[in-house]
C-alpha cells in the first residue's frame, strides 16, 4: 500500500478553469466535451495541455470504471495498456476497469501528432505521460473529495483498489465519491508514482478484449447492424483513375433486395455503387453489372516496365537524403574491395483480416459514422466535406478493427468518403459500405515498390569505409498535407528511413532518393520505409561480416555508432541468450542475424532456418529488444512474436502485388498470400532489455528484422545472396 | 427467395433467402450471429469456419440450399461445448488474440482438431490449422493454446 504523496498538499489548483461537469441522474463522473484551456504553458515549444479527467474516466455507481482509449484498438493492445497506465496512477481496482474506444473529438487527438490517429508506433510513447497524469488527477480529485467529507488533510489519506482510506479507519469507495470529485477544480500539478510504486505498469497483464474476441461477441465495424441499414458495394475501375463510360445495370437491378445502382465519383476516377438490403444481394448485383470503362488519359502501370525504369533510375544519383564524409572516397577504393548490389521490392497489400468498411447515416444537418479508423480526424473531416457538414456535425464512432497495419490511416480517407457519398442519397438511412477482399487486394494503397542500388567500399579492416546508396520508390505523402512535414530536400523521409539514419558508423556515407510518380496509390505499411531499408542494410552488413570472416553479431557491434546504445544493448542481450544453442544447430539449419532500430525501439534478431520444399522453414526466432519501460511486457512479447510473423509476408512466394496493362494481377488470398501457420516461426522467444526510460513503440519495430535474418540464414545454407523480393523458389 | 429451416446451435431457425446465399451471410445478416466472420469469400482464410455436421467447414462457400438438416455449430455455442470451453479458456490463458477478427475461425478449427485428435502433434496442428489465416500472425500462441487445451482435456 502506498502512503499519500506529500506534494499533494501543494497541489496547484487551476482557478482559471473548472471542468464543465454535468451530473447524470445516475451519478458519477460524466464524459463530457473537452473544455479548452486558455493560456497553456509552453513546454519544449509545444503547449503542455492539461487533459480533463472527465473526458477519459467514468466511475459508475456500481464501481465499474470506464476508461476512454484515445486510439483505435486493432490488435496492438492499447485498449488494455492505456487503461493500465491510468488505472495505476489512479489506484483503480483493475478487475472493474473497462476500456472504451473514444469517438472523434479534439480532446482525443494524439498529444504529439495533433490529430486523432494510430501510427508511428506512438500510442504508448505519446500517451504514457498523458494517461499517467489523467490517472493522478482523477485520484487527486477523489482524495480531495474524501478529505473534504472527513474534514481531514488529503495528505492523511491513501488509496488502493478504488478506495480512499483516511484517518481513524475511515474509508470511501471511489464510486461514492465520484459526484463530489466531479465538481472539484482539476489540479494543474500532480505528483506521479515512482516506478517502485507501480501496481500495473510493468506487469504482465492479460488483454481486456480477449473474452469477447474468443466467444464471437466482439463487434467490429463490419458487424454493425442498425435498424433499416443498407449494404453497399462499389464496382471500382480496373485501372486507377478510369471512369465508367457506359453502365448496363438492368440485371443488377433485377436482383431481389437491390435498392439502387448509381455512378459515384471516387478519389480516382468513378465507380458504380450497388445498394441492397443484404451483402449477398449487393454482391450479386455488382457481379451482374456491365461497365465499359474509359481508360483514355489514364496511365496503365506495368510491373516489368516499372522494374526497368526503377533499375535505371537507381543507377543515377537522386535527391540527397544524407551526405556524410567524402562522396568520392568510394571511387578511390580498389575494385577488389568494392561490392555493388541491386535490390528489388514489390508492392505489398496490407490485407487486414477485416475487410475495409464504413457506415454512415446522413440526416441533413448532421450525420453519424461508424468506422474502424486509424485516422479519425481525417475520416471525420472527409465525411463532413462530402456531406457539406462541419466535422463536428459528424458524430464519429471508432469501431474495433480487424487489423489495419496502416491501411486504415489513409490521408484521402477514400473509404469513408465513398460511404458518405452513397449515404447522401439515402437520407436518414444508415448505409454500410463494404470493400470485398477482391476490392482490397486490387484497390491500391500499397507499400510502394522499390529499387535500391548500393556500392560499398571496404577499408583494410574489412569494415565499410564508403557507402553510396540510391533508393527509388514513390513518395507516400507528395501532394498531401503531410508533405511539408515529411519531404525535405525533395526526399520523402519515409522512403529513406532506416537507411539514411542508420545506426552504423560509416565514415563516407551517401544516400540519395528518387520519388517517381506512378499511377498506383501508395500507403504506409507497418514499419513503412524500414520494411525495405532494414532488409538492404542488414543483408549487406551480413555479407560484409561473412566476407571479413567475423561473427555477424561482433561485426555489427563493432560497426555501431557510439550513440546506438539501445541497439547495442539489444545485440548484447541477444548474444547472451543464443550463446548456449549456437553451436548445436540441427543438421541443415543455419542461424541468420539482423538488428534494426525503428520508432526508437531497438531490436536484435536470430532466426534458426532450414530449407523445406524449396522454401525457408523458420523453426525458432530469438528476439532481444529495448523499448524503454515495457508498460505491459505480455503485450510487448505478443507484439514481437506476431509482428515477426507478419514480417514474413515479405518473404512469401506470392507476397507481391503486380500490374499488367494497368490492372492488378492478384485477386484474393489465392494470388496474394500472406503467411499461414506453417510459414511463420513455430517458436519466438522474446527478451526485453530492462529499462525505466520512457516507453517507445512496439507495433512496428518487430517487422523489419525478420526478413533479413531469414535470408541471412539462407545465405549461410546456400552461399547465395537474396536481393529480390518476393523470395523466389530456393 | 426460398425458405429454409436450419439447425443452428441446436435451435431450429427459419430463413427466407436466395438459395445461392452462402451460409456465412445467412448467419451474419439473417440470424444476426456475427461471430462468424467474412474474410475472403473463397475459403482461403478460414475466418468463416463453422462446424457443419461436426466437420470444420468454410461457411463462405456453402450455399444455404445445400445444407439441409445437417446441424450447424458456430462460435456462439462454444461456451456450452466441453471441448469448446476448454479451448476458449486456453485462448484466454495464453492471451492469444490481437485484433481478434480471425479467432472465431481459429477456435472452431482448433475444436474440430481436438475432437478428432485429442493429442495433436505439431504436424497435426499445422495441417488442421493450415488454412486459417491470422494476419496479425498470432500463430505462436495459437500453437501453445492448442497444446495447453489438449493437456487440460487429458
Amino acid at each position: 500500500m502506498r502512503a499519500a504523496r506529500k506534494s499533494e498538499d501543494d497541489l496547484h489548483l487551476n482557478r482559471r478553469s473548472f471542468l464543465r461537469v454535468s451530473t447524470a441522474a445516475a451519478g458519477g463522473l460524466l464524459v463530457s466535451l473537452y473544455l479548452d484551456f486558455p493560456g497553456q504553458a509552453q513546454e519544449g515549444g509545444r503547449p503542455a495541455r492539461i487533459y480533463p479527467p472527465d473526458a477519459f474516466v467514468h466511475i459508475k455507481p456500481d464501481g465499474k470504471i470506464v476508461i476512454t482509449v484515445n486510439r483505435l484498438e486493432f490488435g496492438q493492445g492499447v485498449q488494455t495498456s492505456l487503461p493500465m497506465i491510468l488505472a495505476d496512477e489512479m489506484d483503480a481496482d483493475w478487475s472493474q476497469v473497462i476500456g472504451e474506444l473514444a469517438p472523434a473529438a479534439d480532446v482525443y487527438k494524439d498529444p504529439v501528432f495533433g490529430i486523432q490517429m494510430v501510427g508511428g508506433s506512438g500510442s504508448i510513447a505519446h500517451s504514457f505521460q498523458q494517461y499517467r497524469e489523467l490517472g493522478a488527477r482523477t485520484r487527486a480529485l477523489l482524495v480531495a473529495a474524501a478529505a473534504d467529507r472527513w474534514h481531514v488533510s488529503p495528505a492523511s489519506c491513501r488509496t488502493e483498489a478504488s478506495v480512499v482510506y483516511g484517518p481513524d479507519k475511515k474509508s470511501a469507495r471511489y464510486a461514492e465519491l465520484a459526484d463530489e470529485a466531479a465538481h472539484r477544480p482539476v489540479p494543474e500539478k500532480v505528483s506521479l508514482k515512482s516506478p517502485n510504486e507501480f501496481r500495473l505498469i510493468g506487469k504482465r497483464v492479460r488483454r481486456l478484449d480477449s473474452a469477447a474476441k474468443c466467444n464471437g461477441s466482439q463487434r467490429f465495424g463490419l458487424d454493425l447492424d442498425l435498424p433499416g441499414m443498407k449494404v453497399a458495394l462499389i464496382a471500382h475501375p480496373p485501372v486507377f483513375g478510369a471512369r465508367a463510360k457506359t453502365v448496363s445495370d438492368k440485371e443488377a437491378r433485377a436482383i431481389e433486395g437491390v435498392r439502387d445502382v448509381f455512378e459515384i465519383s471516387l478519389t480516382r476516377g468513378t465507380g458504380v455503387a450497388v445498394v441492397a438490403d443484404r451483402f449477398w444481394q449487393a454482391k450479386q448485383g455488382r457481379d451482374r453489372l456491365q461497365i465499359d470503362w474509359d481508360l483514355s488519359g489514364v496511365e496503365q502501370p506495368d510491373t516489368s516496365q516499372l522494374r526497368s525504369k526503377y533499375q535505371e533510375l537507381s543507377r543515377t544519383q537522386g535527391n540527397v537524403a544524407v551526405a556524410r564524409g567524402d562522396e568520392k572516397a568510394l571511387d578511390q577504393i580498389a575494385a577488389g574491395n568494392r561490392i555493388s548490389a541491386e535490390y528489388e521490392f514489390p508492392y505489398l497489400a496490407h490485407a487486414p483480416m477485416e475487410p475495409l468498411n464504413a457506415t454512415v447515416r446522413f440526416d441533413g444537418d448532421r450525420a453519424e459514422a461508424w468506422v474502424p479508423s486509424q485516422f479519425q480526424t481525417m475520416d471525420q473531416m472527409a465525411i463532413g466535406e462530402v456531406l457539406g457538414l462541419k466535422p463536428e456535425q459528424v458524430t464519429f464512432h471508432t469501431e474495433f478493427a480487424g487489423g489495419g497495419f496502416g491501411r486504415r490511416a489513409v490521408i484521402d480517407a477514400h473509404v469513408p468518403r465513398e460511404a458518405a457519398a452513397i449515404a447522401k442519397r439515402f437520407r436518414g438511412t444508415p448505409v454500410k459500405l463494404i470493400w470485398s477482399r477482391e476490392d482490397d487486394v486490387r484497390g491500391g494503397y500499397y507499400r510502394p515498390m522499390h529499387a535500391h542500388r548500393v556500392e560499398v567500399g571496404l577499408g583494410p579492416d574489412g569494415m565499410p569505409a564508403a557507402w553510396r546508396h540510391v533508393i527509388v520508390g514513390q513518395s507516400l505523402v507528395a501532394g498531401t498535407p503531410f508533405a511539408a512535414m515529411l519531404i525535405k530536400n525533395g526526399v520523402d523521409a519515409t522512403t529513406v528511413e532506416g537507411a539514411a539514419d542508420t545506426s552504423y558508423d560509416i565514415p563516407n556515407f551517401h544516400v540519395t532518393a528518387h520519388n517517381p510518380t506512378v499511377n498506383v496509390p501508395v500507403l504506409w505499411w507497418r514499419s513503412v520505409g524500414h520494411t525495405h531499408n532494414a532488409f538492404v542494410m542488414e543483408t549487406l552488413i551480413d555479407e560484409l561480416a561473412t566476407r571479413a570472416r567475423v561473427d555477424p553479431i561482433d561485426y555489427r557491434r563493432k560497426l555501431l555508432k557510439p550513440e546506438a546504445r539501445k541497439l547495442r544493448a539489444a545485440l548484447d542481450l541477444l548474444a547472451e541468450k543464443i550463446a548456449p544453442g549456437r553451436g548445436k544447430l540441427a543438421k541443415g539449419h543455419a542461424l541468420g542475424i539482423s538488428c534494426h532500430e525503428s520508432f526508437d525501439t531497438a531490436v536484435a534478431c536470430a532466426a534458426d532456418v532450414s530449407i523445406e520444399n524449396r522454401r525457408p522453414r523458420i523453426h525458432r526466432v530469438t528476439v532481444a529488444l529495448h523499448c524503454g519501460l515495457a508498460v505491459n511486457p505480455l503485450t510487448v512479447e505478443s507484439q514481437f512474436q506476431a509482428g515477426i510473423g507478419f514480417g514474413v509476408t515479405q518473404l512469401m512466394a506470392r507476397g507481391a502485388i503486380t500490374f499488367k496493362d494497368g490492372r492488378v494481377e492478384q485477386r484474393n488470398f489465392d494470388g496474394y498470400t500472406p503467411p499461414y501457420i506453417v510459414d511463420a516461426p513455430a517458436i519466438v522467444e522474446v527478451y526485453i532489455v530492462p529499462s525505466t526510460e520512457p516507453p517507445t513503440g512496439c507495433g512496428e519495430p518487430p517487422v523489419p528484422v525478420i526478413s533479413p535474418a531469414v535470408v541471412n540464414a539462407l545465405a549461410r545454407l546456400t552461399g547465395k545472396r537474396y536481393r529480390s523480393l518476393p523470395l523466389a523458389t530456393l | 427467395m426460398a425458405t429454409y429451416q436450419l439447425n443452428v446451435n441446436g435451435q431450429s431457425k427459419r430463413v427466407d433467402v436466395d438459395p445461392s446465399t452462402p451460409l456465412l451471410w445467412v448467419l451474419r445478416e439473417e440470424l444476426k450471429m456475427t461471430g462468424t466472420k467474412y474474410g475472403c469469400g473463397i475459403s482461403a482464410c478460414g475466418a468463416c469456419t463453422v462446424h457443419l455436421d461436426g466437420i470444420a467447414t468454410r461457411s463462405c462457400v456453402v450455399p444455404v440450399s445445400l445444407i439441409g438438416d445437417r446441424p450447424i455449430v458456430t462460435i456462439e455455442a462454444m461456451a456450452n461445448d466441453t471441448i469448446g470451453r476448454v479451448v476458449q479458456e486456453a485462448w484466454l490463458d495464453k492471451d492469444v488474440v490481437q485484433c481478434g477478427y480471425c479467432q472465431s475461425g481459429q477456435i472452431m478449427s482448433a475444436v474440430a482438431l481436438l475432437k478428432a485428435t485429442p493429442k495433436p502433434t505439431d504436424t497435426n496442428i499445422e495441417e488442421s490449422m493450415g488454412g486459417n489465416l491470422c494476419r496479425c500472425a498470432t500463430y505462436v500462441r495459437i500453437r501453445e493454446a492448442i497444446k495447453s487445451a489438449a493437456q487440460q482435456l487429458k
